[in-house]
């Protein structure tokens, strides 16, 4: 069988960061090729450029043979490639029916009279329908979008883009809203569209899914396929190539902590709709690093502890009594802290200076009856900026001013300067440059080894190596290992991560 | 390398140079504005000159004034109230009906109108908070329940000495004299709704930028989720927010029944948009570009200042909406324009 479509040294830039580093690619008609990439790895930058999103991209495509210029997405649609892209909600058209979503191109194209009406819409959205063979009920084709469930959603977008019989589709993580038995669901009509020789590229993070529905298996890291294999797929292997290689020795620093106390004891917690529950304990005196590809659960294992969303199941208890924060401030009544992923997002007032950042949570310090003394802020300020080492002329400098890195230590350094009960840190090292990063793990290092209990949750191994004492393994919510870093290695936790049940 | 560098250290200079002119501008030329009409009028109008016009203006200010800096606080935790000038005008009926129909004393009737204030404010709060509805729309309804609901005792009529009840009885009580002295009484020289004005302006200043609360609520109009995530109680805050907006917009309700001396129906009718008007004209004040108690009583002077002159040069009525708009249009020019900041309550009011 011929090549369906060929992607010859492609390269994609923006400004002075180079996304693709020369991707080769083909792609064989009735086979599923599956590309796993860690963030940044630029996995969405190549869709993108396969469909068409972006133009100014290096290189070739190559479709039957003949090199061609997919400069749009109807010039992709046209050449038979079609996306659906990971965010459901970016796909459906709110406040329109369910028939009209089904019919939105040939709205916008004016192939159907705007007016007609709905009953007249009726027999056109059952034909795409038909494509997955969608027995739908003219009551729900009638519903607004909005009351069809999510997984149903997902199947229309899909039909959506296999009226026009692609000979590519292109998935990206296209069950991370489904439940296991509508992924499952999703998984025949992928089979069956495979059987059909409908070439598929399929993007996502987690492993079982994979090893369940791929052909081939490519890995991708800085912009390049780093990894290629066929099935039996060697899952250790692909993590290894995905991570990188180790850089530094994880035991290059001073001792390994082991704290004694369970100071934060998890019961029955379930992180994730289709995850088991289990028991966690969070030790005093020690750096808890909790290390899953992205979506495993450890922003909700983060978010639970400090109040902000609750579990789906579990209670917890803090140095033996119950706890059950309601808020954050109740979770920080009780010293247990949390920097949040996303700094920009969640964690910076923009307007703000460093030391009003570095007061925020703890006002009642820097006031009294109410009234916010600006000294004692500026003191606060200067020894965020002193101790945690942020690159700036002053305290009085805007937040926003500081690189990333420096941002991080402000708002980690907020925290840390109070020496918490609990400290969980999500992805603190984020766009953070390699010399933060360092002052960033060594502060926390002090602060665990004065008798905090840290958690620190990272996507990325060598941070968590770099960081912690005691290492936990998080896959799709399920807890998979629990060891201090002095007795298990690497490769043991890539063992455990890549268990595909 | 190096050449380059120069080259762009220049450029950057140059830049600099030219933008320092224009935050000039920016962060005073509103007060540049105000004075220079404030002299124009003085120079051009012998009248204007007299302490007695003065304050006059600022007493005519001050409700406006009170209100707008109640709003004010709605828009520092990044909400609107709409329902302020409703207030106010049910703050007139309920005060006419303590004392005319129940022939209470006047602070009784400061009493009630304070707490209907703040009950309204908590309603609002119940709607947003906890009904999570969106500030515009809650206050919205808010605004035309007030309205209605404080015609529903009085039979829809105004209430003044002599009315006449249901039952076909006279309506025992008046307007107390002491009631109406917090009209046209005064602490020397300075009328008596001026000395609130300024007290209320001063408090709100030191609540909102030198307290903590202050600075709490500005981090939640400015970032909610990063408030939450740093330990702010978001609801409680917007929930203080609103019932002190209440209670400013029934002290305004207040000075405005005083001074009309009847339960007027029609009273604040205009009030909501002026008080909108002077809160956006303040986030221009000093080129801060956030809500501030400061620049809201800079802007009900400046426009007090505005009207009273125009008025005085013989312009007629219809020209002091003409006045409004240009100003409100002059200072958004400041802050969405020339100003590089961001400024703050796009988001807030998406009308």
């Amino acid at each position: 069988m011929t090549t369906a479509i060929e992607m010859r040294d492609i390269t994609m830039s923006f400004g002075a960061n180079e996304v693709l580093k020369g991707i080769n690619l083909e792609l064989e008609p009735g086979k599923v090729t599956a590309i796993l990439g860690a963030n940044g790895a630029g996995k969405s930058t190549l869709i993108k450029v396969l469909s068409g999103v972006y133009n100014d991209y290096g290189g070739t495509v190559i479709i039957d043979g003949v090199a061609v210029d997919i400069d749009h997405p109807t010039t992709a649609r046209s050449y038979g490639i079609e996306a659906v892209h990971q965010k459901i909600a970016d796909g459906v058209v709110p406040g329109l029916s369910v028939a009209e979503n089904f019919l939105f191109e040939a709205i916008v194209n004016n192939d159907v009279p705007r007016a007609s009406s709905l009953r007249g819409l009726m027999p056109k959205a059952r034909d795409v329908a038909s494509v997955l063979d969608l027995d739908w009920s003219d009551e729900v084709l009638r519903s607004d979008i909005y009351e069809l469930p999510i997984a149903d959603q997902q199947l229309l977008l899909l039909a959506r883009a296999l009226v026009h019989e692609p000979r590519l589709l292109i998935l990206d993580e296209p069950t991370s809203a489904l439940s296991e038995t509508e992924a499952d669901r999703l998984f025949e009509v992928i089979r069956r569209l495979r059987d059909d020789g409908v070439a598929v590229l399929y993007v996502s993070h987690r492993l079982a899914e994979i090893d369940a529905i791929a052909d081939r298996l490519l890995v991708l890291r800085d912009g390049v396929f780093v990894n290629d294999q066929s099935r039996p797929f060697d899952w250790p292997q692909a993590l290894h190539s995905m991570l990188g290689v180790a850089e530094a020795d994880p035991h290059d620093r001073t001792g390994e902590l082991h704290g004694t106390d369970n100071v934060l004891c998890l019961e029955g917690i379930q992180l994730l709709p289709r995850s088991s529950p289990f028991d966690l304990s969070i030790r005093d005196s020690e750096v808890t690093g909790v290390f899953g590809l992205l979506g495993s659960g450890g922003s909700e294992l983060a978010r639970g502890i400090f109040g902000v969303d609750a579990f789906k199941e579990g209670t917890m208890k803090l140095a033996g009594e119950p706890y059950k924060p309601k808020e954050p401030a109740d979770a920080i009544a009780r010293d247990v802290y949390m920097v949040p992923e996303d700094r920009a997002a969640t964690t910076i007032i923009k307007e703000w200076t460093i030391s009003m950042t570095s007061t925020f949570p703890f006002l009642r310090d820097v006031s009294r009856f109410a009234v916010l003394n600006p000294m004692a802020e500026a003191k606060v300020g200067r020894s965020v900026v002193e101790e945690f080492g942020v690159v700036a002329q002053g305290p009085n400098d805007p937040v926003v001013s500081l690189s990333g890195g420096n941002q991080q230590k402000v708002v980690v350094g907020r925290w840390l300067r109070k020496q918490p009960t609990v400290m969980v840190l999500n992805e603190p090292f984020q766009g953070v440059d390699v010399g933060a990063r360092h002052d960033l793990a060594e502060k926390t290092r002090e602060v665990a080894a004065a008798g905090s209990a840290v958690i620190v949750m990272s996507t990325d191994l060598e941070e968590i190596m770099q960081v912690s004492d005691r290492v936990i393994v998080l896959a799709d919510g399920n807890l998979r290992h629990d060891a201090y870093l002095s007795e298990t290695s690497r490769e043991e936790i890539l063992e455990r991560l890549s268990e595909v049940e | 390398m190096s050449n380059k560098t120069t080259a762009k250290e220049a450029g950057t200079l140059t830049a600099k140079h030219s933008i320092d002119a224009r935050d000039l501008l920016v962060k005073y030329g509103f007060i540049a504005v105000t004075v220079l009409f404030f002299v124009y009028f003085a120079a051009t109008i012998p009248a204007f000159r007299q302490s007695s016009t003065m304050f006059s203006m600022l007493k005519f200010t001050s409700v406006v004034g009170i209100a707008g800096l109640g709003l004010t606080m709605t828009m520092v935790v990044g909400g609107l109230d709409l329902s302020v000038g409703a207030t106010a005008g049910m703050a007139v009926t309920v005060a006419a009906m303590t004392m005319v129909i129940y022939a209470q004393q006047g602070w009784v009737a400061i009493v009630a109108v304070v707490i209907a204030g703040a009950l309204i404010g908590a309603f609002n709060a119940l709607l947003i908070v906890i009904l999570k509805i969106p500030d515009l729309l809650a206050t919205l309804a808010t605004m035309f329940l007030i309205q209605g609901l404080k015609l529903v005792p009085v039979d829809g009529q105004s209430v003044s000495s002599g009315l006449i009840l249901r039952d076909g009885s006279v309506a025992p009580g008046k307007f107390t004299s002491d009631f109406l002295q917090i009209n046209r009484g005064s602490l020397g020289p300075v009328p008596y709704p001026v000395v609130i004005f300024f007290v209320i302006a001063v408090l709100s200043w030191f609540f909102l930028s030198r307290t903590k609360w202050g600075r709490v609520m500005y981090a939640i109009g400015s970032n909610p989720e990063a408030a939450r995530l740093a330990g702010a109680r978001v609801g409680r805050y917007k929930a203080v927010a609103y019932m002190m907006s209440g209670v400013y917009a029934s002290i305004a309700g207040l000075i405005l029944a005083s001074r009309i001396g009847q339960g007027d129906i029609s009273a604040g009718n205009s009030l909501l948009l002026d008080a909108v008007a002077v809160s956006l004209v303040g986030t221009s004040v000093l080129g801060v570009n956030k809500p501030n108690a400061f620049g809201t009583a800079l802007g009900a002077i400046l426009i007090g200042i505005l009207l009273t002159g125009t008025t005085m040069m013989n312009f007629p009525y219809y020209w002091q909406d003409v006045v409004k708009g240009l100003v409100l249009l002059v200072a958004l020019i400041f802050s969405f324009t020339l100003s590089r900041r961001k400024t703050r309550f796009v988001a807030a009011v998406p009308l």
